[in-house]
C-alpha cells in the first residue's frame, strides 16, 4: 500500500469513528448540561468544596467561579512543583524553579500543557498525576463549561442567567470526561500504551551506552491529555514516544479522542438552541477548515522533492516511521487546530509550509474543531463577526440566532479577537527586539524566527505544542509564555462570559423569510471565508517573514 | 414634485362623506415619481461636479478634532502628518513624497465622500432657510380682545396668534378658531393649499407656512428655534446627525480591525530587522494606511447622511437615523386600509334588483337618485350606471321641475322628486324608514339582498321609490372598497422579504376580512380601536418584531410613539407629528413600503462597501509583502503574482489604488447598493458575489494597471 494512499485510509476510518460517536455523544452532552438531577458522587463533591449547584448564575458571578477556581489551581500547581523535593513519590526529583513553576502551573490551568521541562527528567508521580493529569480534566472542564455558557446566553432569553459554573464543572468531570477516560485508558492499554507507578529503569542500548526508561501512569495521563485537547506528555517526546503512543492504531485513536468532544460539542449547541442544524453549519465549517488543512499537509509533506525524500516517500525528518506521513500530518493538522499541544512528530522538521500550516492552524484562534469547549465558543465569536460583517448584506442589522449583535456585542467580541493577536505579535516582537531571547533559537534565518513565532503562536492559543528547537526554559520566555498562556486563556473567557450574558438578556427576533439563514452551507462558506482572511490579514506578514520565506525558497 | 391630486382631497374632505363614513379623512395617493410596482429603491441623483464643489468643505474637516470621531481615517491621517515629516528630512526621495501625497489625498477623499453626502441636504436647507424669514406675529392678549405686534422669535408655548389671509403662520401650533387655507409648499413643495381648521385631525399649522383665505386663531405649540421647520434644516443638513446603533457598532468593530493592523505592523519592524530588511517608516506607514479599512472608513457616515437624504428626496423626515435603521428591520408593517391597501372611498359595483324590477330599472332610479350625492360613493354610482348599463349621465339642469335631495350626513340619502315620482338611494336604515313612513314595507327579499352584500364584506345601499304605486324598494347597490392596484404583487414581495402585512380597519370582521383577502394582506384588525393597535403593536413587539405604521390623527400617536417606525403624516395634528419618529410630508402612507425598502438598502449597502473594503486587502499584501521582502527573501518574489514592476511602484501602486477606490465608490455610497425585494437567502447570494468576490479581484486589477502606469513615468524606479 502507499504511503499516500494509508494516510487517505486512515483518515477515512477516522471520520467514520467521528461520525460515529457525533451524535449520541453531542446528545448525551446536552442532557448533561441541561438536566436538573445531581448524581450522589456530585453531591458529595458540592457538599466538600461548599457549593450550591441549584442557584442560576449571572455572568459576573459565573465568572468569578471560573476565575477563583482557576486561580486557585494555579495557586495549587505551583506549590506542589516547588515542594516536589519533599513529597512522596517524586522519584527523586528535586523542587522546580520559580519560573518554571509558575509556566507549567499556568500552562496546565490555561490548559494550555506549554512544557518547557522534560517530563520524565523533572516530574515525579505525584505532581504528574496529582496535579498535571487533575488539571487536564478540569481545565477541559472549565473550556466547555463557558462554552455552555455562552451556548445558554443564545439559547435563553429575558434572563441573565447562565447556568451554575460549579454545576457544569464538576458533571463534565464527572459524566463526561471521566467516563470515556476510563475506557480510552484500557484501548490505550490494550494497544501497549504503560500504566504503573515503576520507577526509572536503566537500560542498554543497542548501539552501547545506557539509557534511562520512566514507568508511570501513562496511559490515565495519555488519554486526557487527548480527550481534553491538552496535550502535556509525561515524557518529552509526547505521542511520539512508544509508551504513550504505542502503533498506528493508537495513533489513530489518539486523533479520535482529540477530536470527538470538540466536533460533538456542535451537536450539543444545536440541541441546546433547539436547532441541530445550526449545529451542522458550525460543525461543517469546522470540518472544512480541519479538512481542508489535513489536504494541504499531506501535499505539502509528501511532495517534498529531492533524493532523499523521494526515497523516504516524503519528508520523513522527524517523524516516526510507525505513523508515516499520513498519520503524522493528521495528527499535527488536528492537534494544531484544537488546542492540543501533543505531538507524535516533530513541527520543526516539517516542511517550510508544513510549518506554516501548524502555526496558521493556531493563529485561527483554535476553532476548527478547537479545543474542548473553547473551540466551541471561539468558533461562535467567529460567526459573530462574520454575520456583523456580511448580516448586514440582507438588508437588516445584524443577528445571529435570534440575537440582536449590536454595540455591546459587537465590543465584546472585537475584545476577543484582539487578545490572542495581541498577545502573540507583541511578544514576538519584544522577543526579535531585544538580544537574549534570540540566544535561545537553535535554527537562523527564517527558521529561526519560526520556533519564536510559534512558541507564542502556540502559547497565547492555549496550544503548548512546541516547534521544538527553541530552548524555552529561559526565565524571559517561562514568564512571558506563561503570561501569554494566562491572559490568551482567561481575558477571551471574560468577554465570552458577558456578551453570554448580554445576549440572555434579549428578547429573540423571530426568523423570517428577511433573516439571514445561518444553517445554510452559504453561511458556513462565508464563515470559512471570514475566518480565513481575518486571520490570514493579521498574521500574513509574520508568517511571510517565517514559514512562507522558508518554504518559497525552494 | 407632487402632482394635483391632493385638490380633490381637501374638498371632499370637508363635505361629509357618503354611508360608508370612514372615520377618517381618506388619504389620497400622491405619486411621488417613485412607481410602487417597481418595487426597487432607485438611488438619487449624482453630479461629479459635486465632487469639485464640496472640496473646501473636505478641507475644512481635516481638523484632527472632527477626524478622531472616525477612528481609522484618523489614523490615516497620523500616518499623513508622519509621512510628509519624513518626506520634509529627506526632499530628495520621490518616493516619500509620492506616499505622502497619497495618504493626503486618502484623507481627503474621505472627507470629500462627507461633503459631497451633506453637501445635496444643504440646497434643501437653504430652500427651508427662506421660509423661515423673520415674522410678525399678531399675539392676542390673554382676555382675547386685543393684538399686539410681536417678532415671531418671542412668542412662548400657550400664546395664542391670529392669522389672516397672507401672512405667515409665526411657528407651529393648533387651530383653536376658525378654518383657513394655507399653502404648506414652502415645506411640502406641494402647491395646492390645504384646509386647517379647528378641533379635529386637521387643526395642525407649521410655521413657515402661509395662510390663504379666512382667519384663525393659533395656539402655539412649540418654542422658536425648535419648530418643525428648524428641526427640518438641522436634519436635512446633517447638523442634527448623531451616529446610529449599527453605525456605532460597525465603527467599534472597525477600530478592532484597525487596532490588528496595527500591531501586525508595529510588530513587523523587529522581525524585519532580524530578516536583514528594515523597512523605513515611509513604507511602513504605507502599508498599515493600505491594510486598515479606510474605504468603509472614509465612506460610512456619508452612506449614513445619504440615506436620510434618501428619504429627504420621497418627502420623508426621519427624526432619527436610529429609526431609518429600524425600518430595515421591520418585520411587521400596520397598513390602514383606507387610502393605503384600497383607493379612498368605496365605489358601486353592481345593482341587484328585487324581484319584480330589473336590473335597468335599478340602475336608472340609482342614476337619477345620485344625481345630488357629491360623495366620492355617489359619483362611483354615476359611473357605474355609464359604464354598465349605458346610462347617459343626466345633469341636475336637464331635468326641470325636479327637486333635488342633496345628500347630508344626518339624512344620510339622497334623491329627486320629478314627475310625481321620488327616488331615494342611501344608507339601508334611512330608505327603509323613508319607505315605512310612506306606508310601504321593505320585503324581506331585500333584507335577505343587503344582508348578502354585507357578508361578503360590501356595503349596502337601498334604492327606493315612490310612485302611483305606492312607496317600496326597487333594489340594492353593491359599494365595495377597490384595492388599490400593485398591492398584492407589493404584499408578496414584502411576504418573501419575511415582512408580514396587517390591515387596520374600523369596518366589521366580515367587510375587513374580504378585503383583506382580495388585496393579500397576511392579516387584519378589524373594528380597531386606537387601543387595539396599540395592544396589537405591543403584542408583536414583546414576540420580538420590529413594528412599522403610519397614523395621523391624534389618538394615533400613542401607537405611534409605541411602533418601532412610526410615520405620522404632515396632514395630521401636532400630537401625531411630534410621537412618531418620521413625517411623511406627502401623507401618503403607501410610502411606508418605501420606507423599509431604503431602510434596507442602507443596512445593504453598509454591509456591502464592509465586505468589498476587508476583502481587498488580499491584494494589497500580494503587492506589498514582496516589495518589502524580496530582498532577502527572494522565495517571497513568487507571492507577486501581479508581476509589478518594482517594489517601490508596488507599494505606491497599492497606496493609489487604496485612495482611487474611495472616489470611485462614492456614488455607490450616496445612491445605495441596487436593492430588490427578495429572500435573505438570495440578496446574501448576489451580494457576497458582487462585493465579497469582487472586493478580492477588483484590487489585484486596479493595482496592477496603476502600476502599468508608473512603470511608464520614467526616472520612478
Amino acid at each position: 500500500m502507499s504511503p499516500v494512499l494509508a494516510g487517505v485510509l486512515q483518515l477515512l476510518a477516522l471520520i467514520a469513528a467521528l461520525a460515529l460517536a457525533y451524535r449520541p455523544l453531542g446528545d448525551y452532552m446536552a442532557k448533561v448540561y441541561s438536566s436538573d438531577k445531581h448524581l450522589r458522587v456530585e453531591k458529595w463533591i458540592y457538599k466538600g468544596i461548599g457549593a450550591n449547584p441549584n442557584t442560576e448564575m449571572r455572568w459576573p458571578a459565573y465568572l468569578r467561579g471560573v476565575l477563583a477556581f482557576s486561580a486557585v489551581s494555579v495557586l495549587f500547581l505551583y506549590l506542589l512543583q516547588r515542594l516536589q523535593g519533599s513529597l512522596p513519590g517524586s522519584l527523586g526529583f528535586k523542587a522546580i524553579d520559580p519560573d518554571q513553576a509558575f509556566n507549567t502551573a499556568t500552562s496546565f490551568v490555561a490548559n494550555t500543557n506549554w512544557q518547557s521541562y522534560y517530563g520524565e527528567q523533572a516530574m515525579g508521580h505525584v505532581v504528574q498525576t496529582g496535579g498535571l493529569a487533575v488539571q487536564n480534566f478540569v481545565s477541559a472542564a472549565v473550556g466547555i463549561a463557558v462554552a455552555v455558557a455562552l451556548v445558554r446566553g443564545f439559547a435563553r432569553s429575558r434572563t441573565g442567567e447562565l447556568g451554575n459554573f460549579w454545576s457544569d464543572l464538576v458533571r463534565g468531570v464527572v459524566r463526561i470526561l471521566i467516563p470515556i477516560s476510563v475506557i480510552g485508558a484500557i484501548v490505550l492499554v490494550a494497544c501497549g500504551a504503560i500504566q504503573n507507578f515503576s520507577g526509572i529503569h536503566e537500560v542498554g542500548q543497542f548501539m552501547g551506552g545506557e539509557q534511562q526508561w520512566n514507568g508511570g501512569a501513562v496511559a490515565s495521563q495519555e488519554v486526557i491529555k487527548e480527550l481534553g485537547t491538552n496535550g502535556g506528555g509525561y515524557f518529552n517526546a509526547n505521542s511520539a514516544h512508544p509508551f504513550e503512543n504505542p502503533n498506528p492504531i493508537s495513533n489513530l485513536f489518539e486523533i479520535f479522542l482529540i477530536l470527538v468532544i470538540p466536533f460533538a460539542l456542535t451537536r450539543t449547541f444545536g440541541k441546546m438552541v433547539g436547532s441541530v442544524k445550526q449545529g451542522y453549519a458550525i460543525l461543517a465549517t469546522m470540518a472544512t477548515i480541519w479538512l481542508g488543512f489535513i489536504a494541504l499537509m499531506m501535499w505539502t509533506e509528501f511532495h517534498h522533492g529531492g533524493p532523499a525524500f523521494d526515497l523516504a516517500g516524503g519528508a520523513m525528518e522527524g517523524k516516526e516511521t510507525r505513523f508515516g506521513i499520513g498519520g503524522s500530518a493528521i495528527f499535527s493538522v488536528s492537534t494544531t487546530l484544537t488546542s492540543t499541544g501533543a505531538v507524535n512528530s516533530f513541527h520543526s522538521s516539517n516542511t517550510g509550509f508544513g510549518g506554516g500550516i501548524d502555526l496558521l492552524g493556531m493563529q485561527l484562534g483554535e476553532i476548527a474543531p478547537g479545543g474542548t469547549g473553547s473551540g466551541l465558543y471561539g468558533m461562535l465569536i467567529m460567526a459573530i463577526i462574520a454575520v456583523f460583517i456580511a448580516g448586514l448584506m440582507v438588508g437588516r442589522t445584524p443577528e445571529y440566532l435570534g440575537k440582536k449583535i449590536g454595540t455591546r456585542e459587537i465590543k465584546l467580541a472585537a475584545c476577543y479577537i484582539l487578545v490572542t493577536p495581541a498577545l502573540v505579535l507583541g511578544f514576538t516582537g519584544a522577543s526579535m527586539a531585544m538580544d537574549t531571547p534570540k540566544n535561545s533559537m537553535t535554527n537562523s534565518g527564517a527558521h529561526g524566527f519560526s520556533e519564536i513565532l510559534y512558541a507564542f503562536t502556540s502559547g497565547a492559543n492555549n496550544n503548548g505544542s512546541a516547534f521544538a528547537g527553541l530552548n524555552a526554559d529561559t526565565q524571559w520566555f517561562n514568564t512571558t509564555i506563561g503570561l501569554a498562556m494566562l491572559l490568551g486563556r482567561f481575558l477571551p473567557m471574560v468577554f465570552v462570559l458577558a456578551l453570554a450574558g448580554s445576549l440572555a438578556e434579549q428578547k429573540p427576533i423571530p426568523a423570517t423569510a428577511g433573516t439571514l439563514r445561518t444553517e445554510k452551507p452559504l453561511f458556513t462558506g462565508l464563515l470559512v471565508g471570514t475566518i480565513m482572511i481575518i486571520t490570514g490579514l493579521t498574521y500574513f506578514p509574520a508568517l511571510a517573514l517565517g514559514p512562507l520565506a522558508e518554504g518559497l525558497a525552494s | 414634485m407632487t402632482t394635483d391630486t391632493r385638490k380633490q382631497e381637501e374638498p371632499g374632505s370637508m363635505t361629509p362623506t357618503s354611508t360608508a363614513t370612514p372615520t377618517r379623512a381618506p388619504h389620497q395617493d400622491v405619486p411621488t415619481g417613485h412607481k410602487p410596482e417597481d418595487g426597487k429603491v432607485g438611488g438619487g441623483l449624482f453630479d461629479p461636479k459635486q465632487l469639485l464643489k464640496s472640496f473646501p468643505d473636505a478641507i475644512k474637516k481635516l481638523d484632527p478634532r472632527i477626524m478622531v470621531k472616525a477612528p481609522v481615517m484618523f489614523v490615516v491621517l497620523i500616518g499623513s502628518v508622519l509621512t510628509t515629516v519624513l518626506a520634509v528630512k529627506d526632499p530628495g526621495d520621490w518616493f516619500g513624497w509620492a506616499i505622502a501625497a497619497w495618504l493626503w489625498l486618502t484623507t481627503i477623499f474621505a472627507n470629500l465622500a462627507e461633503a459631497v453626502a451633506e453637501g445635496r441636504g444643504k440646497a434643501q436647507a437653504d430652500t427651508l432657510r427662506k421660509a423661515k424669514t423673520d415674522t410678525v406675529a399678531r399675539r392676542l392678549s390673554t382676555d382675547g380682545k386685543s393684538e399686539e405686534q410681536v417678532p415671531g422669535t418671542e412668542l412662548k408655548i400657550g400664546d395664542l396668534v391670529v392669522c389672516e389671509a397672507g401672512d405667515v403662520i409665526p411657528g407651529d401650533g393648533d387651530v383653536v378658531e376658525g378654518v383657513a387655507s394655507v399653502d404648506e409648499s414652502a415645506i411640502t413643495g406641494e402647491s395646492a393649499p390645504v384646509i386647517r381648521e379647528s378641533g379635529g385631525d386637521r387643526s395642525a399649522v407649521t410655521g413657515g407656512t402661509k395662510v390663504l383665505s379666512d382667519r384663525v386663531v393659533i395656539k402655539i405649540t412649540t418654542k422658536p428655534g425648535e419648530t418643525f421647520i428648524d428641526r427640518m434644516i438641522n436634519l436635512v443638513e446633517g447638523a442634527a446627525r448623531q451616529k446610529t446603533p449599527n453605525e456605532i457598532a460597525l465603527n467599534i468593530l472597525l477600530a478592532s480591525l484597525t487596532i490588528v493592523f496595527l500591531l501586525a505592523v508595529v510588530t513587523l519592524q523587529p522581525f524585519a530587522v532580524y530578516a536583514g530588511a528594515e523597512q523605513s517608516m515611509i513604507v511602513l506607514a504605507a502599508l498599515l494606511v493600505c491594510l486598515i479599512p479606510t474605504t468603509i472608513g472614509a465612506l460610512l457616515s456619508a452612506i449614513g447622511i445619504a440615506g436620510m437624504d434618501r428619504l429627504v428626496q420621497r418627502n420623508v423626515l426621519a427624526m432619527s437615523g436610529r429609526a431609518v435603521e429600524a425600518a430595515g428591520d421591520v418585520s411587521t408593517l400596520l397598513l390602514d386600509k383606507t387610502g393605503t391597501i384600497t383607493l379612498g372611498n368605496r365605489q358601486a359595483a353592481e345593482f341587484v334588483p328585487v324581484s319584480g324590477t330589473t336590473e335597468a330599472e335599478v340602475a336608472d332610479a340609482a342614476q337619477l337618485s345620485s344625481l345630488a350625492d357629491e360623495t366620492p360613493e355617489g359619483r362611483s354610482i354615476v359611473v357605474l350606471a355609464k359604464e354598465k348599463y349605458g346610462l347617459r349621465e343626466r345633469h341636475q339642469g336637464e331635468l326641470v321641475d325636479a327637486e333635488w335631495v342633496a345628500f347630508t350626513a344626518q339624512t344620510r340619502m339622497s334623491g329627486v322628486d320629478v314627475d310625481g315620482r321620488k327616488v331615494r338611494k342611501g344608507a339601508t336604515g334611512s330608505v327603509a324608514a323613508w319607505v315605512v313612513e310612506r306606508g310601504g314595507t321593505v320585503t324581506p327579499e331585500a333584507q335577505e339582498l343587503t344582508d348578502k352584500i354585507s357578508q361578503a364584506g360590501g356595503t349596502p345601499l337601498l334604492v327606493a321609490l315612490e310612485d302611483t304605486e305606492g312607496a317600496r324598494v326597487l333594489g340594492v347597490i353593491h359599494l365595495k372598497d377597490v384595492v388599490k392596484e400593485g398591492m398584492r404583487e407589493r404584499f408578496d414581495e414584502l411576504r418573501r422579504m419575511g415582512i408580514k402585512t396587517v390591515m387596520i380597519t374600523g369596518d366589521n370582521p366580515l367587510t375587513a376580512k374580504a378585503i383583506a383577502d382580495e388585496a393579500g394582506v397576511d392579516d387584519f384588525l378589524a373594528e380597531a380601536t386606537p387601543e387595539d393597535k396599540m395592544a396589537l403593536i405591543k403584542r408583536e413587539q414583546a414576540g420580538g418584531k420590529l413594528v412599522a405604521m403610519t397614523g395621523d390623527g391624534t389618538n394615533d400617536a400613542p401607537a405611534l410613539a409605541q411602533a418601532d417606525v412610526g410615520v405620522a403624516m404632515n396632514t395630521g395634528t401636532s400630537a401625531a407629528k411630534e410621537a412618531g419618529n418620521m413625517v411623511d410630508l406627502d401623507s401618503n402612507p403607501t410610502k411606508l413600503i418605501e420606507i423599509v425598502e431604503i431602510g434596507k438598502q442602507l443596512l445593504i449597502t453598509r454591509g456591502a462597501l464592509t465586505t468589498f473594503s476587508i476583502a481587498n486587502d488580499v491584494a494589497k499584501y500580494f503587492a506589498i509583502i514582496p516589495a518589502m521582502f524580496a530582498v532577502v527573501y527572494p522565495g517571497l518574489d513568487k507571492l507577486n503574482v501581479m508581476d509589478l514592476s518594482s517594489p517601490k511602484s508596488a507599494i505606491l501602486s497599492a497606496v493609489i489604488f487604496n485612495a482611487l477606490i474611495i472616489v470611485a465608490l462614492v456614488p455607490l455610497a450616496l445612491k445605495g447598493v441596487q436593492y430588490r425585494p427578495m429572500s435573505a437567502d438570495k440578496m446574501l447570494r448576489r451580494n457576497l458575489g458582487i462585493y465579497g468576490l469582487g472586493g478580492l479581484v477588483a484590487p489585484f486589477i486596479g493595482i496592477k494597471i496603476i502600476d502599468l502606469i508608473i512603470s511608464l513615468i520614467p526616472g520612478l524606479r
